[in-house]
């Protein structure tokens, strides 16, 4: 009885407990943004705090491979946070059917983001959206100015050029003329085919074409990227096949390479660990005068836990996030992440300001194999990784390559099946 | 009287039976049971045996299965063949009686065992990072760089590589159960075989490794099962997707994969409770292969 007794007691202390801290509201915030943490924590989160007395608010980040996993246990065991990072399009999409996440079309908030901003975090009919939209990433690539000025280099804007740019620099010797492994595989597909991928499927045109099923993956324009990854075979370091995505950055920062196939969220990373000039190209065009197209790819939203217990708090945030001050801020402490806020955000730091000034003369697009493309198994986006890793590594050609996704793709893509 | 000392029995087996029950054999049936049923709209439906069917029968799931079983037979291929004997001549040299610091070596070779396998994935991939790895820069002062390859970056040396990994830190284990087994035997029997002329190796041959045996056919269970089961250095090395190109993955991260998800794809409980299913069978019948056909056949020895 003792016993018993003692357990009821264990167990309404832990009720009592949760019923005491309710007095004062703390928001938990899942991300898969562990490299942030300082930045919420002494900058975010207090300037949200000081102007809403009474939330506070948690950012617990997990690691970005094990982020999606993680949370889907957590919502589905019921301890997921009140604010939960969204990633873009059908993982998010995912999350919002199943009832986790909830609708937040009535965010006031929601009328500062374009339509395209909202896309990446809304069902097929654009009826709901269920997170805020917070910032998109470019891809491009960062290289050392110091390397290229003592080599003699100007930025290459064609292909013959960028080949040119790094047969000088491995000829010279000084430097790995390109920084990237294969290791973790996704910097192939991420910083390798869908970097220079949009100039051959031409953008939005030959991804949207590719959703209705009027290109294939093993049509010229999906396959010419790979070929041109092929050629950075020759490029990459030394063992480059066991090389990790942070041996790479490391390459880089250290001056060791003098060209990083980049997303523009290396910015604030590369800004304190680099002791040297960088500068930053979009990817280089097949043929001079063609017109350029960049992947500019809404990354990051955040949305509300459908089962959270404070509701209202969480959508206080959720419209502070949505605000032009939230932007400011986020645009600024973390330059590279740039704000899909309507209203137009002013950023200090240069590579910032270099990665953002394409979208002026480039046509923007997002990955190609985020939207509706990897709902089914096998998941486009991984199968990409791999072929895009294989392809960098010789050990599977182009051609192969876009055979295996476009029949992969085929076996559950109703509109790529074979007709 | 009768009565009340068989309740005592089942008070004092309760608390083990209990945890016992819950932490593992409720979950193994749940997951047994869950591996029948499949995804709907509104919550799990009941399908039979689709989800083997699909394992089995879909060209790009049993692809994806028979690689990952035949990379697991691999792992435990280069676990017998290295760890077994290595272990064994381990044992053997430390049970020497003119060994000095035998306690330090014992000690030495079970460190690693006791190390997270976080530590030694990460530590390992170091070694062989080529570029920040010891490795390779003691291969080039020695003038010897042309020998040194990624290992754990090329598809044909990366699982290799890992089991030689798993060896180095749990070959501790047989070495100690062989050790025990060695120091067990009774000196009368070696001064028996002495006097009728084995000495040396053919007393080993003769003696000892008939009467460590039965140590070494633990081991290889024990290894079997561990085997089987493995994926946290894979997972701590390589990553979830098992790369270069799937080539280290073995069941357990194969499973990860498709019970949780990664990256964009989501995961799927169903087919990987059928996933855990079929490394349940596996590692069942291979225990019950052991017991069975080989440990009834042993021969055993009284002293």
């Amino acid at each position: 009885m003792t016993r018993t007794r003692l357990l009821g007691l264990l167990l309404a202390s832990t009720v009592l407990g949760t019923a005491a801290s309710a007095q004062e509201v703390t928001l938990t915030i899942e991300s898969w943004r562990n490299d942030d943490l300082t930045i919420w924590q002494e900058k975010l989160i207090p300037a949200f705090e000081a102007a809403n007395p009474g939330i506070k608010v948690q950012f617990t980040p997990s690691a970005p491979a094990e982020y999606n996993a993680a949370l889907n246990s957590k919502l589905d065991a019921g301890s997921a946070g009140d604010l939960i990072t969204c990633r873009p399009f059908d993982a998010s999409l995912a999350l919002y059917d199943k009832g986790q996440l909830a609708d937040l079309t009535s965010l006031a908030a929601m009328a500062n983001f374009s339509d395209v901003a909202k896309s990446a975090w809304q069902t097929d009919d654009g009826a709901a959206t269920f997170c805020v939209p917070m910032a998109s990433v470019i891809h491009g690539f960062i290289y050392n100015k110091d390397a290229f000025d003592a080599l003699g280099i100007a930025v290459p804007t064609t292909n013959e050029e960028f080949y040119a740019a790094l047969d000088k620099i491995k000829a010279d010797g000084t430097y790995i003329p390109m920084a990237m492994g294969t290791n973790d595989q996704w910097e192939a597909a991420t910083m390798g085919y869908n970097n220079i991928g949009p100039n051959y499927w031409k953008g939005e045109e030959g991804r949207l074409a590719l959703i209705k099923g009027e290109q294939k993956l093993t049509d010229e324009a999906w396959v010419a990227p790979f070929r041109e990854l092929a050629k950075w075979k020759d490029y990459l370091g030394d063992g480059f096949e066991a090389q990790t995505y942070p041996d790479s950055q490391n390459l880089f920062t250290l001056g060791r390479a003098a060209i990083y196939p980049a997303g523009s969220w290396e910015i604030s990373g590369f800004n304190t660990q680099a002791q040297f000039k960088m500068g930053a190209f979009p990817p280089p065009v097949p043929n001079a005068g063609d017109e350029c197209y960049i992947s500019d790819h809404t990354d990051i939203g955040l949305g509300m836990n459908a089962k959270s217990a404070n509701p209202d708090e969480a959508k206080t945030f959720l419209e502070w996030v949505g605000s032009p001050e939230f932007a400011t801020l986020y645009a600024n402490a973390l330059p590279g992440f740039f704000s899909l806020n309507s209203t137009p955000v002013t950023m200090e730091d240069p590579l910032a300001q270099e990665f953002v000034s394409w979208r002026e003369k480039c046509k923007p697009t997002i990955r190609s194999t985020y939207q509706i493309l990897s709902r089914g198994t096998p998941n486009l986006e991984n199968e990409t990784w791999n072929a895009s890793a294989n392809v960098i590594k010789g050990t599977e050609t182009p051609e192969d390559a876009g055979k295996r996704l476009q029949d992969g793709l085929a076996s559950w893509y109703e509109p790529q099946k074979a007709k | 009287m009768a009565q009340r000392s068989r309740l005592h029995i089942a008070v004092f087996l309760a608390p083990a039976v209990l945890v016992y029950t819950a932490v593992m054999i409720w979950p193994l049936f749940n997951t047994l049971r869950l591996s029948l049923y499949t995804g709907g709209e509104s919550g799990p439906v009941f399908s039979g045996l689709s989800n083997f069917h699909t394992l089995f029968g879909d060209p790009r799931w049993s692809a994806s299965f028979w690689n990952a079983l035949g990379n697991n037979f691999w792992f435990f291929f280069i676990h017998m063949v290295v760890q077994n004997p290595i272990g064994v001549a381990l044992a053997a040299i430390l049970s020497h009686p003119r060994l000095r610091f035998a306690a330090l070596y014992r000690s030495a070779f079970f460190i690693p065992t006791i190390l997270s396998f976080v530590i030694v994935g990460f530590a390992w991939k170091l070694i062989l990072s080529p570029i920040w790895g010891i490795a390779p820069s003691m291969l080039d002062a020695a003038g010897l760089k042309s020998l040194f390859a990624p290992w754990l970056g090329k598809e044909e040396y990366a699982l290799t590589t890992l089991a030689l990994i798993s060896v180095w830190q749990f070959v501790g284990i047989p070495m100690m159960l062989i050790y025990a087994a060695l120091l067990s035997i009774p000196e009368e029997v070696l001064e028996a075989g002495e006097i009728d002329g084995l000495t040396g190796w053919a007393a080993f041959w003769k003696i000892k490794l008939p009467l460590i045996l039965p140590s070494i056919g633990i081991i290889s269970i024990l290894t079997f099962v561990g085997n089987f089961n493995a994926f946290d250095l894979i997972y701590a090395a390589q990553g979830a997707l098992a790369g270069p190109n799937f080539s280290t993955d073995i069941l357990g991260t194969f499973l990860y994969r498709t019970f949780f998800g990664f990256q964009l794809q989501l995961g799927d409980p169903y087919m990987g409770s059928a996933i855990a299913t079929a490394m349940f069978l596996i590692i069942l019948t291979g225990v019950c292969i052991y017991l069975f056909l080989i440990q009834t056949r042993m021969r055993r020895y009284q002293f």
